[in-house]
């Protein structure tokens, strides 16, 4: 009855916390408090280690997220023109793996020189050393689970947990009955998965929206310059 | 055709004394603050010497500026858009807080504080951003001060380029001058070219240059587009920050506060008109040696009925167009032809010129007869090297320096002459194609160099912001707000503490040493302090 509960509570409701927080948050720090938003470089306190752990982590990250949209949220009947379930986790779990394994070198050094520098640390804030640690162990599980997919290669967990995803997204019942009995291993990684949305607005991570927007403006841009009139 | 105007600036060289009075008023009023205490909007260094950030003139290390391509277009040296957009998750031409210098302050409570003891009490160098000591400082904003440090470090100077330097490390032929450096306010900013987010923009009135520092993300680009390095980026708040003409003072007609101090009385204001048209091609012109006449090409003389008309249509206050026609920079950098940029090579069209600084004939040429180019001595025989000069100023070409010092050289002589001894000596002025009326205006502006002739700001008008002028929408808009703040200073919610991200620094520049302790840095975590 309990563990009833609490799966509802982290797969159906916990979601829907989560992401309000998450556009209500980053809409109104967007609106109130822009001057806090930004990308936080620590690039100029201390340069070593940033050119390789910084461009891993963010490749991988990037191609992480963009792997988890597409893979959650296609739903089956589009990509089953192309290919069977299982061969769809095979591509999750070799692409996975691959950036995976580079956003892990990346973030570890991230981590260690956020931990140990001492500018780095004397100049972190709190939610900076949070985050950080949250995205790590959010790393790690997801790449603790790739050994536990081999395990069954037929596609149906994905699917599962696809389900799950795209009933959240399209506010329909029943969305954790999908899965009840998925390993402990998913599971965790999918409430930490839905936390980092429920942080995002508090964090420097509100940077990815306009990592998203600033160079697509940049690039449109007419010619380099910029005048303003005066208003 | 498109007339803008800019409030130019000049600094003569030749009467600066090197006293830092410009970087340390500027310093209190804008950079008195945490994030940004290593960072001078103005700062004075000792030429030759490699400067603040080190080695910033040398492009090659931090590719700032513009390059030329072969299709005959710009872009900035860094790369194109595409390029540029790929050294964003780490950037390769950023500078590291040690070339400038790690920020600190002495442990002065220690003096105070300290029990009895054997030994007197020593205040050492603390970091202000870790707390912990600092074996010795070694770099700042003037490190350099009156030739410190050996010539072998100071001999990587860009400016020795297609120079026998070595000869100027020994103390017969050493030479020094001073550069105050500041934003040079661009008319084809590479800041502005690099900053993804179009958070740099120039003011279209008065061609300041300035960040908005709500939409600035704190990419980081326009640190290394800039090649004279003056953007800076603050370490507290995550945003760039830059000198900002100190534009409150500029609006309201005032000189900018390192002017308004200068004790030298070098500094001058005064508005340009340009064809904002021509920008492109100006900076894009082949040979850089001819970047200065560019830049001069899309200046406009003021006084011209044609040009009166169109900058009126392009909507230039009459205001700005009777300062144009006293504008101090206008005759320094146009009519007199004494003023000159600085890098113009790094194809910004900067706004804020030099005149390149007179300094003694060399020993060899005194023991002899001192070499005569007609009545003038030979510029060449100064103790400061033309070349060198050219190299900062010219992009290396040396007539448009030998004609400046040459003509600074024909006023000094002409006015001892005259009041001296007490004749009037035309030759002089013919040599040097001046004549009495340009020599005396040049004599009271840059000799006397009062007050009223430095400083010719008109004030921003406020009313032609609207559809019409004295549009009340506007000028009612604008009443009793906050004026100058930070970010969301206006609105109540400043606390000290914030949902979105709290300080990790309180006031850096209080002389305190941070503490690091593991209690406080523990605590920091709980209480937010």
């Amino acid at each position: 009855m309990k563990a009833d509960y609490l799966h509802q509570f982290f797969f159906v409701y916990y979601p829907y916390i989560c992401l309000t927080v998450f556009v209500l948050g980053s809409a109104l720090r967007y609106d109130r408090n822009q001057y806090t938003w930004k990308a936080d470089s620590s690039q100029l306190l201390r340069r070593k280690g940033m050119r390789i752990g910084n461009n891993l982590f963010h490749i991988g990250i990037i191609l992480l997220f963009f792997g988890h949209l597409v893979g959650l949220l296609t739903p089956r009947g589009v990509y089953h023109h192309f290919m069977d379930s299982g061969t769809k986790q095979m591509m999750a779990m070799v692409a996975g793996g691959i950036f995976g394994t580079l956003c892990f070198i990346g973030m570890t050094m991230l981590l260690v020189r956020r931990l140990f520098d001492p500018r780095i640390r004397a100049t972190s804030k709190p939610s900076d050393i949070i985050i950080l640690l949250v995205l790590y162990v959010q790393l790690t599980t997801g790449l603790i689970t790739i050994p536990f997919s081999a395990q069954h290669m037929d596609g149906n967990s994905m699917i599962a947990m696809a389900n799950w995803a795209q009933h959240i997204v399209t506010f329909r019942s029943g969305a954790a009955d999908f899965i009840m009995g998925e390993a402990i291993i998913f599971k965790l990684h999918l409430v930490l998965g839905t936390t980092i949305f429920l942080l995002f607005p508090f964090t420097r991570l509100v940077h990815v929206f306009s990592g998203v927007a600033a160079p697509v403006k940049y690039i449109f841009r007419r010619g380099y310059q910029i005048v303003r009139k005066r208003a | 055709m498109l007339i803008r105007a800019q409030i130019g600036k000049v600094l003569n060289l030749d009467k600066c004394i090197g006293c830092h009075t410009c970087s340390v008023t500027c310093k209190n009023v804008w950079t008195s603050r945490q994030g940004v205490e290593y960072a001078w909007f103005n700062n004075v260094e000792t030429k030759p010497g490699v400067g603040y950030p080190k080695k910033w003139e040398n492009q090659k290390v931090w590719n700032g500026g513009w390059e030329r391509k072969n299709n005959s277009n710009i872009q900035p040296k860094m790369g194109g858009k595409f390029r540029l957009l790929t050294k964003i998750f780490a950037n390769p031409d950023l500078p590291e807080i040690d070339d400038y210098y790690e920020p600190f302050t002495f442990e002065y409570e220690r003096l105070q504080k300290a029990p009895e003891s054997k030994h007197v009490p020593t205040a050492r160098a603390h970091s202000v951003i870790t707390g912990k000591k600092i074996e010795k400082p070694e770099w700042g904003p003037n490190w350099e001060e009156i030739l410190g440090g050996e010539f072998e470090k100071r001999r990587e100077d860009s400016n020795f380029q297609d120079i026998q330097a070595d000869i100027y490390g020994q103390f017969e032929n050493t030479f020094m001058m001073y550069l105050p450096r500041l934003c040079e306010h661009c008319l084809n900013p590479t800041c502005v070219a690099s900053c993804p987010s179009g958070a740099i923009y120039k003011r279209e009135e008065d061609g300041i240059v300035l960040i908005d520092q709500d939409k600035c993300r704190g990419w980081r680009m326009c640190i290394s587009g800039c090649p004279y390095k003056k953007i800076y980026f603050n370490w507290q708040s995550g945003k760039s920050e830059k000198c900002t003409f100190c534009y409150p003072r500029i609006e309201a007609g005032d000189p900018t506060v390192c002017s308004e101090t200068c004790v030298g009385r070098i500094r001058y204001l005064g508005v340009m008109l340009y064809d904002a048209d021509k920008i492109k091609d100006a900076a894009s012109v082949k040979d850089e040696q001819d970047l200065y006449q560019a830049q001069c090409d899309i200046f406009l003389d003021p006084h011209d009925p044609e040009i009166i008309d169109q900058a009126k249509k392009d909507g230039v206050p009459d205001s700005w167009i009777t300062a144009a026609q006293n504008s101090p920079v206008y005759k320094m950098a146009m009519e007199w032809k004494v003023a000159l940029p600085l890098h113009p090579e790094y194809r910004t069209l900067p706004m804020v010129w030099y005149i390149p600084p007179l300094s003694p004939i060399t020993n060899a040429a005194e023991k002899g007869q001192i070499e005569m180019d007609g009545v003038i001595p030979d510029v060449h025989k100064l103790r400061i090297p033309v070349k060198y000069l050219a190299n900062l100023l010219t992009a290396g070409k040396e007539e448009p320096v030998v004609s400046a010092l040459e003509k600074m050289i024909a006023m000094r002589e002409y006015m001892r002459e005259k009041n001296v001894e007490g004749f009037d000596n035309p030759e002089l002025l013919k040599q040097v194609g001046l004549d009495e009326a340009m020599l005396t205006d040049m004599y009271r502006i840059m000799a006397l160099a009062n007050y009223e002739d430095r400083f010719v700001i008109p004030t921003n008008h406020r009313e032609y912001s609207g559809a019409t002028p004295f549009d009340n929408e506007i000028a009612f808009d604008t009443r009793s707000s906050c004026g100058f703040s930070f970010g969301n200073g206006c609105s109540g919610d400043v606390g000290k503490t914030s949902l979105f991200g709290t300080k990790t620094h309180k006031n850096t520049m209080s002389g305190k040493v941070p503490k690091t302790s593991k209690k406080s840095r523990l605590g920091k975590f709980g209480s937010c302090s």
